[in-house]
């Protein structure tokens, strides 16, 4: 079946036909299936922005709230009291509050931003233009996802509105906390909300992953072979793969845990005395540990879920806009591929300190570290691209060469984490935090807000502003190395995490100071992002025109399409594909786009 | 219309087919996770063990002779014999069901012998069972649905299908799910 027979079988929108051009824009459109019900993958992309958008702000405005405790323990803020209610009393944020804030900034982050609105804005948008596609294999199917995720978001968020409040549990949401109701007030209706939104999340992105794959080997235009894909498709498709493997596992973690919660089963429970009910629980012969499987085996991929998007954002960004091809474009598809299949083979370095056998925890820390060649063969082609290269330093620029930045300050500490005998030290304290929120966190947002700042003229015919960008890149950089940078000083002094206050210990007074700095810093940080925001939405409607249809002067297909696509993505013919995404200066030629066919003087890649 | 115009592409697998198949490694992964929790739960202590019913046996017929009828039924379908069709996918639905059934008895006959699936006194090992088959029985069931959308479709008279596609997805993820309950069943029998 054609890509033409796809969209028409699956939207009825007559079109873009290349024997019926006149009957281009004809369409109707209501109002609820272009802007509500869209199963245009343009507007599904935008979807899952805006409301990524809204999960960031939301997610990064508790965590500026919970470092209001870490660093200014002390003090009392009463308009906390004003917003939060029972939850500050007296304007100092309650231990329940502060955990179930940790809670669910962590899966917010996690799974609604840095998954959800992060691949799914991304692949929803680049697979079908860059691969010349007129949408995806399954459009219904696309929206779906979209809708299962909007569904989980609502339930996520109603969470945080009742009675008992949100999860409190960590967002690994291990057991016993998790399993049981009357472990902490956090564990009950939140959990259960938790949980529904979670299920529903993992719908989603199994739907959307489906698709990506089906997509990207099904349905590229005429002359796009695999070799010939743009790196941003390959991390996409490497990202979906993952998703859909590792998801179900999670899943099933998930449904043992329901049955745990509420049908009096004991996967996970054994021999458990609840002070707070003063009873001796029924449940024998369940292992916590055994969650902790299930979860991480999601968990660690999950990982390279977040970050892989990035790469590959990065590395298109990197060699657009070094006017340079990218250095080696085989070794990196190499090597995300070898990322991919070492996720699946890495979570119990997420447990070396839950018992496991030491001899087995030899075997993580091997293959861990294996990690650390397919990362450094990236690092390295990255740097290359860049070497002597004639760099533009847009907005897009700067955040893709702060990634790579971020990416090796973070991937460093992750060579510490990965052995099982510094782990013992390091576990659990602020070491950990700073290594995965640089290397995962802010490396991963870097490489959204590239990607933003790249295809924004590509999504709403216009330009964000530069100055803004700039200084919020600027900002962003800076305070990002200076919130998690001293973490990693605090983490080796012992510091753990997931504590309420420090106060009480003579060995951390020392870092009283460092944590006020860190939090406002967040503060600052945080404020900052208000300058992307205003300049993303004030540009859709006021920003400066786009008016060339290629304005990075870049080689991949989705430049070729009209400035404002329709459904369907090109008027006529979908372009055909004679060359690589990489000719940046060569034979004296700024760029030669995709479709452009090989000269005969020209060796062909 | 366009089918004919536009299809210079090569001559790849439907999206929708390859879709499936991706679909299928998923919930290969979601049984794998669980029969390896199952796995790692059994070496630890206390694992209640207890044999399967021979009701299991007449379940895994059942399921095995409706996949000789939905391939059948997909034959009749491709040699355009409706009434055929009709009376195979129907045989298939309803084998479909009857396999629940007699899960459901395989339960039932379990329970009456003392093992508790679920609830205060349950052993996880009973509740693996019970939670891994009745996921399995899920799987089967949303077959059904899929067979009786296919099944009405060819009983309209507006619309007369002839594309065998949608009929060969649902085909081949009913024979998948017939195979995941064989594997369901061997693990059951040899590693429980």
């Amino acid at each position: 079946m054609s890509n033409e027979a796809v969209l028409h079988a699956n939207v009825g929108v007559s079109g873009h036909d290349a024997h019926h051009d006149e009957h281009h824009g004809h369409h109707h459109e209501t109002f609820i299936s272009k802007y509500v019900f869209s199963m245009d993958h343009k507007m599904i992309a935008k979807q899952f922005l805006i409301t990524g958008m809204v999960w960031a702000v939301l997610g990064g405005l508790m965590s500026v709230l919970f470092r209001l405790q870490l660093g200014y323990p002390d003090s009392t803020f009463p308009w906390l009291e004003d917003i939060l209610g029972k939850w500050a009393k007296g304007g100092r944020i309650s231990a329940e509050a502060y955990y179930a804030l940790v809670t669910t900034h962590g899966t917010v982050l996690v799974f609604f931003v840095l998954t959800a609105g992060l691949s799914g804005t991304f692949s929803n948008f680049l697979i079908p233009l860059q691969i010349g596609a007129r949408d995806m294999a399954s459009p219904l199917m696309n929206m779906l996802s979209y809708w299962f995720f909007f569904i989980a978001s609502i339930v996520m968020l109603s969470s945080v509105f009742i009675e008992t409040g949100p999860f409190s549990g960590g967002w690994t949401a291990y057991p016993p906390l998790s399993a049981l109701g009357d472990a902490s007030p956090g564990s009950k209706t939140g959990m259960d909300l938790w949980l529904t939104a979670m299920a529903l999340f993992v719908v989603s992105q199994l739907l959307a992953g489906l698709n990506y794959i089906a997509t990207i080997l099904n349905m590229r235009t005429k002359g796009m072979s695999m070799t010939r894909l743009p790196l941003t498709i390959w991390a996409l498709f490497f990202t979906a793969v993952l998703g859909v493997l590792s998801f179900p596992v999670l899943f099933s973690g998930f449904i043992l845990l329901i049955f745990d919660r509420n049908f009096g089963t004991s996967f996970y429970l054994s021999d458990i005395f609840l002070s707070t009910t003063n009873t001796a629980l029924p449940n024998e012969g369940g292992s916590a540990i055994l969650y902790q499987h299930l979860f991480w085996f999601l968990g660690h991929p999950e990982v390279y879920i977040i970050l892989l998007p990035a790469m590959g954002m990065a590395s298109e960004v990197l060699s657009t806009n070094a006017r340079k091809p990218i250095f080696g474009y085989m070794a990196m598809v190499g090597s995300m591929f070898a990322i991919a299949v070492l996720a699946f083979l890495v979570w119990a370095h997420h447990m070396f300190v839950t018992g496991l056998n030491p001899f087995l925890g030899s075997i993580f820390v091997l293959l861990t570290l294996l990690i650390a060649v397919p990362s450094a063969i990236k690092v390295f082609n990255w740097l290359t691209t860049l070497w002597r290269g004639n760099i533009r330093f847009t907005p897009a620029m700067m955040f893709a060469i702060g990634f790579v930045s971020l990416f090796i300050s973070g991937g460093l500490t992750g060579i510490w984490l990965g052995n099982s005998a510094l782990d013992i030290h390091l576990h659990d304290t602020y070491f950990v935090i700073a290594h995965f929120h640089i290397v995962m966190g802010v490396a991963s947002m870097f490489g959204m807000f590239a990607g933003v700042y790249h295809w924004y003229p590509k999504m709403y015919g216009t330009y964000m502003n530069n100055t803004l960008a700039y200084i919020h890149f600027w900002i962003t950089l800076i305070g990002a190395y200076l919130i998690f940078w001293p973490m990693h000083y605090e983490g080796l002094a012992g510091m753990p995490r997931r504590y309420y206050d420090y106060g009480v210990w003579e060995s951390f007074k020392q870092f009283v100071e460092l944590n006020r700095f860190i939090s406002t810093v967040v503060i600052i940080v945080f404020a900052a992002q208000f300058f992307f925001l205003f300049n993303f939405f004030y540009s859709i409607f006021k920003g400066r025109k786009v008016t060339t249809t290629n304005p990075w002067g870049s080689n991949t297909l989705e430049w070729t399409t009209p400035i404002k696509p329709g459904h369907g993505n090109w008027t006529g013919e979908i372009p055909e594909v004679h060359r690589w995404a990489y000719d940046y200066g060569k034979d004296g030629q700024d760029f030669i786009p995709q479709t452009v066919p090989v000269g005969d003087n020209e060796t062909q890649h | 219309m366009y089918m004919n115009a536009v299809s210079p592409e090569r001559n790849r697998i439907h999206p929708h087919k390859f879709t499936m198949w991706v679909a299928m490694g998923s919930i290969i992964m979601m049984f794998a996770g669980l029969t390896s929790a199952y796995v790692v739960k059994r070496a630890q202590s206390n694992w209640l063990e207890f044999d399967l019913p021979p009701v299991f046996w007449i379940s895994t017929v059942v399921i095995l002779a409706s996949s000789l009828t939905i391939h059948l039924s997909l034959k009749a379908f491709k040699a355009r014999e409706m009434p055929r069709y009709r009376m195979l996918i129907t045989l298939t639905a309803v084998l479909g069901v009857a396999f629940a059934l007699l899960q459901f008895a395989g339960f039932s006959a379990l329970h009456k012998d003392g093992i508790q699936f679920f609830g205060a006194g349950s052993n996880p090992s009973a509740s693996f069972l019970g939670i891994i088959t009745g996921l399995h029985i899920a799987h089967v069931l949303g077959g059904v649905i899929a067979l009786l959308v296919v099944f009405l479709r060819a009983f309209s008279i507006k619309n007369k299908v002839y594309t065998s596609v949608p009929l060969e997805i649902v085909a081949t993820y009913w024979h998948f799910v017939d195979l995941l309950w064989i594997y369901l069943f061997v693990f059951f029998n040899s590693i429980g």
